[in-house]
C-alpha cells in the first residue's frame, strides 16, 4: 500500500466521524491556542520593552539603593532603604573621581491619583531633574521640560507623558492648565512626546515632576542622612568602552561619601543586565507556557488513544475484510498511526491557527487598560505541531499494534 | 494446483479443542468448479478458510501453486491472499462507508496495481453493475451488494475464487444471477469453489465434496458437469 493511499484512507476514516474526530482534538486545540496567543504577547511585550530600552542607548548604568544580596533586583527600588541621595547623584559629576561620567539623571518614583477636571487617573509620578530627558531620551512634544530652577524651587509644575494627557485632557491643549496631584495644585508646562504602543503603556503613562517638588510633597519615604533621597541615579558613560571604568568610579565615589568599608548599599547595573532580566522572565514564562502546553498535548494524546481503541474494536470486521484483501500487518499499523496523528497534528494545526488569529485580534488592541503588542513567535507554532505530532504517534502506536495483530479469521467474525 | 494432505484445523475453546478439519485430504485441479457441501458446523468454512489462506492449518500440508502454505509468515499469506485468491462472503463484507468502486480498489490498493479505477469498473462490468459504481452498499440491493462482492474479488484476476455462501442471503432470483456469473468466471477459466446449501447449485458445478464433522465423506463429479476439465480427487 503506498503511502499516499495510507493517507486517503485515514482522512476518509477520520471524516466519516468528524463530529468524533472534532471533539477528540478539542483540548489539543485549546491548549495550543492558549499557549500561542499568549506567547505572542509575551514575546511582543519583551519586544517593546528590548526595543525601548535599546533606544536608550547601550551607555547608561543604573544606580540603586540596596545590596546585590539583599535582592533589590534591577526593578527593585521602592522597597529598597532610602541611602541614595540627590547629593549622591551629582557627586558622581566629579571629573576626577569620576571621569567616565557624562551625565547623571537621578529619578524618585511614587504614584499617586491625578484629576484634572472631570477626569482622573491613577499613574506612576517620576521626580527628575533636567537631565533627565536627555539621558533618559524624553523629549516634550509641546511647552518645556523640567528646569534648574523648577527643580531649586521645588516649583508644582509637572510634564505628563502622552496617554494620561489623553485620558485627563482629550483633545484639549494641557499646556498652562492645571490639575491635582495627590490634591496640589500642580502647573502642566509640558507634554512628552509619546512613546509609540509600547506594551502595557509603560511610558506614555506617567507624569514627570521636579525631583525636589517630588521628594518634599508627593513622596513619603525620607533619607536618614538627610537630603533628598532617590530611587534610581541614571549615569550616561561617556563612551560604551568606558563602562566597567564608569561601575568602579560610581562605586567608589559612592563608598568615599557613605563611608563604607563592608558591604556596598547600592547597586550598579547596566542597560545589557535589565534586557537580561527581561529575558530570564520571559524564559520562565516560555517554560510555564510550554508545561502548560505539555499537560494539554498529554491530556489530549491520552484522549486520542481511548478514542483509537475504541475505534479499532469498533472496525474490527473492516480490519478483517482489509486482510482478507491482503493489507499486510504494516497496512494496518500505518493506517491507524496516520490516523491518530493526523488527529493530532490537526488539533495542533488547528491550535496555531487560532491562538495566531487571537493574537492578531488583540494585537495594538487596549484591554483592561492594558495595550498589547503581540510578536509571532514562528519557533513555539513549529514546535507544537511537532509535539502533536509526535503525540499522536505515541498514543497512537499502541491501538495500531493492536489492530495489526488482529488474526483475520477473528477479525471477519467479530460481531 | 490445490493440495491438501491429512489437513487438520483445531480450534481452541477455552479449555475444550473441537476439531474443525480432520484429516482432510483433496485436491482440486486448475479450472475446476467444485462445490462444498453439507450440514452447519460441518468444516466447510473452515476448509475455505484454509484454502483461502486466511487461516493455517494445525497440522497436514497444503500446498498452493507448489508453495507449502503452512510455513509461511503473515504478510506472506496476505501477499498470497491479496495475489491469488478471490473471496466472496456469504454477508458480503462490503466496507459501508465507501463507494462500491472503491470497495472493489481495495485489493487493487494493496496490491499496489496501477490503474486502479479502471480495473476495478472493469471489474464492476462484469458483474454488470457499472451504473452502481458510485454507490454506497447502503444503497444496494442484496443481490447487488454479492455482485460488488465478486467485483472486488475479480479485480485482481485471482486464479481461485472462494466463494462461502455465496447466495445464502439471497433471495432465488438474486442467487441465479450469482450463479450464472460464477460459471460464466468458471468458464473463463478460473478455479471456483463454492460452500452451497442448494442443490440446484451444487448439480450446476463439476465436483460435489460433502462434508461432515470436519471429515470428507463423499467427493464425487457431477455426470453433466465434465466440461470443466478433469474431476479426479481423493475422498477422504
Ligand atoms: N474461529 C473459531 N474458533 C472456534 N471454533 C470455531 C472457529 N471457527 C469454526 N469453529 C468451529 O469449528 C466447527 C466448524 O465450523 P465451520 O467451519 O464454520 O462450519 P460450517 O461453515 O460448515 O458451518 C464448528 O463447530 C465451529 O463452532
Ligand atoms: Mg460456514
Amino acid at each position: 500500500m503506498s503511502p499516499l493511499d495510507t493517507l486517503r484512507t485515514a482522512v476518509s476514516s477520520l471524516g466519516a466521524n468528524k463530529l468524533r474526530a472534532g471533539l477528540t482534538v478539542l483540548g489539543i486545540v485549546i491548549g495550543v491556542t492558549a499557549v500561542i496567543s499568549l506567547m505572542s504577547i509575551g514575546r511582543g511585550a519583551q519586544e517593546a520593552i528590548t526595543s525601548r530600552i535599546e533606544s536608550l542607548g547601550t551607555n547608561l548604568l543604573f544606580v540603586r539603593p540596596g545590596s546585590v544580596s539583599q535582592g533589590g533586583g534591577v526593578f527593585g527600588g521602592q522597597g529598597s532603604a532610602a541611602t541614595l541621595t540627590l547629593d549622591d547623584a551629582y557627586a558622581l559629576l566629579d571629573p576626577t573621581l569620576a571621569s567616565s561620567v557624562a551625565a547623571v539623571a537621578p529619578e524618585l518614583r511614587t504614584s499617586g491619583q491625578i484629576v484634572a477636571g472631570r477626569n482622573n487617573t491613577f499613574t506612576q509620578i517620576v521626580g527628575v531633574t533636567p537631565e533627565y530627558q536627555f539621558v533618559r531620551n524624553f523629549p516634550v512634544a509641546s511647552g518645556q521640560f523640567i528646569s534648574g530652577t523648577h527643580v531649586a524651587r521645588r516649583s508644582e509644575v509637572v510634564v505628563i507623558g502622552s496617554s494620561v494627557a489623553e485620558t485627563l485632557f482629550g483633545l484639549r491643549d494641557p499646556v498652562g492648565q492645571t490639575l491635582r496631584v495627590n490634591g496640589r495644585r500642580f502647573t502642566v508646562i509640558g507634554v512628552l512626546e509619546s512613546q509609540g504602543g509600547t506594551a502595557f503603556g509603560l511610558f506614555d503613562d506617567q507624569v514627570l515632576v521636579p525631583i525636589t517638588t517630588a521628594y518634599y510633597r508627593l513622596a513619603s519615604q525620607r533619607t536618614t542622612q538627610g537630603g533628598v533621597s532617590v530611587q534610581t541615579i541614571n549615569v550616561e558613560v561617556r563612551d560604551e568602552g568606558a563602562m566597567d571604568r564608569a561601575i568602579q568610579e560610581i562605586a567608589t565615589v559612592l563608598r568615599l561619601r557613605h563611608r563604607l568599608n563592608g558591604e556596598d548599599d547600592f547597586t550598579i547595573s547596566s542597560q545589557q543586565e535589565t534586557i537580561e532580566t527581561l529575558e530570564e522572565t520571559t524564559e520562565t514564562f516560555v517554560v510555564f507556557l510550554g508545561a502548560i502546553a505539555g499537560i494539554s498535548l498529554l491530556v489530549g494524546g491520552i484522549g486520542i488513544m481511548n478514542i483509537m481503541l475504541v475505534s479499532v474494536t469498533e472496525r474490527t470486521r473492516e480490519i478483517g475484510v482489509r486482510k482478507a484483501m491482503g493489507a499486510k500487518r504494516r497496512d494496518i499499523l500505518l493506517q491507524f498511526v496516520s490516523e491518530a496523528t493526523m488527529l493530532s497534528l490537526g488539533g495542533g494545526g488547528a491550535g496555531v491557527l487560532m491562538g495566531l488569529a487571537v493574537a492578531r485580534l488583540i494585537d495594538g488592541r487596549t484591554l483592561a487598560g492594558q495595550s498589547f503588542q503581540t510578536a509571532f513567535s514562528g519557533d513555539i507554532a513549529v514546535l507544537a505541531l511537532v509535539v502533536s505530532a509526535a503525540i499522536g504517534l505515541f498514543f497512537g502506536i499502541y491501538p495500531a499494534m493492536r489492530a495489526a495483530a488482529l488474526h483475520p479469521i477473528e477479525a471477519l467474525r467479530h460481531e | 494446483m490445490i493440495q491438501l494432505d491429512s489437513v487438520t484445523k483445531v480450534y481452541r475453546m477455552g479449555s475444550v479443542d473441537v476439531a474443525a478439519l480432520q484429516e482432510v485430504s483433496l485436491s482440486i485441479q486448475r479450472g475446476e468448479m467444485v462445490a462444498i457441501v453439507g450440514p452447519s458446523g460441518s468444516g466447510k468454512s473452515t476448509l475455505m478458510n484454509v484454502l483461502g489462506c486466511l487461516d493455517v492449518p494445525t497440522s497436514g500440508v497444503y500446498t498452493l501453486e507448489g508453495e507449502e502454505v503452512g510455513q509461511l509468515s503473515d504478510d506472506r499469506l496476505a501477499e498470497i491472499r491479496n495475489r491469488k485468491i478471490g473471496f466472496v462472503f456469504q454477508t458480503y463484507n462490503l466496507l459501508p462507508r465507501i463507494s462500491a468502486v472503491a470497495n472493489v480498489e481495495l485489493p487493487l490498493m494493496y496490491g499496489r496495481t496501477p490503474q486502479r479505477r479502471q480495473k476495478a469498473l472493469e471489474a464492476l462490468e462484469r458483474v454488470g453493475l457499472s451504473e452502481r459504481a458510485a454507490h454506497r452498499p447502503t444503497e444496494l440491493s442484496g443481490g447487488e451488494q454479492q455482485r460488488v462482492g465478486i467485483a472486488r474479488a475479480l479485480a485482481k484476476s485471482p486464479s481461485i475464487l472462494l466463494a462461502d455462501e455465496p447466495t445464502g442471503n439471497l433471495d432465488s432470483a438474486s442467487s441465479g444471477e450469482i450463479l450464472s456469473i460464477l460459471l460464466g468466471l468458471n468458464e473463463e477459466g478460473i478455479t471456483v469453489i463454492i460452500v452451497t446449501h442448494e442443490r440446484d447449485i451444487a448439480l450446476e458445478t463439476g465436483r460435489i465434496i460433502s462434508m461432515l464433522d470436519g471429515r470428507v465423506v463423499s467427493d464425487e463429479p457431477v455426470g453433466s458437469a465434465s466440461r470443466n476439465g478433469p474431476t479426479a480427487g481423493r475422498g477422504a
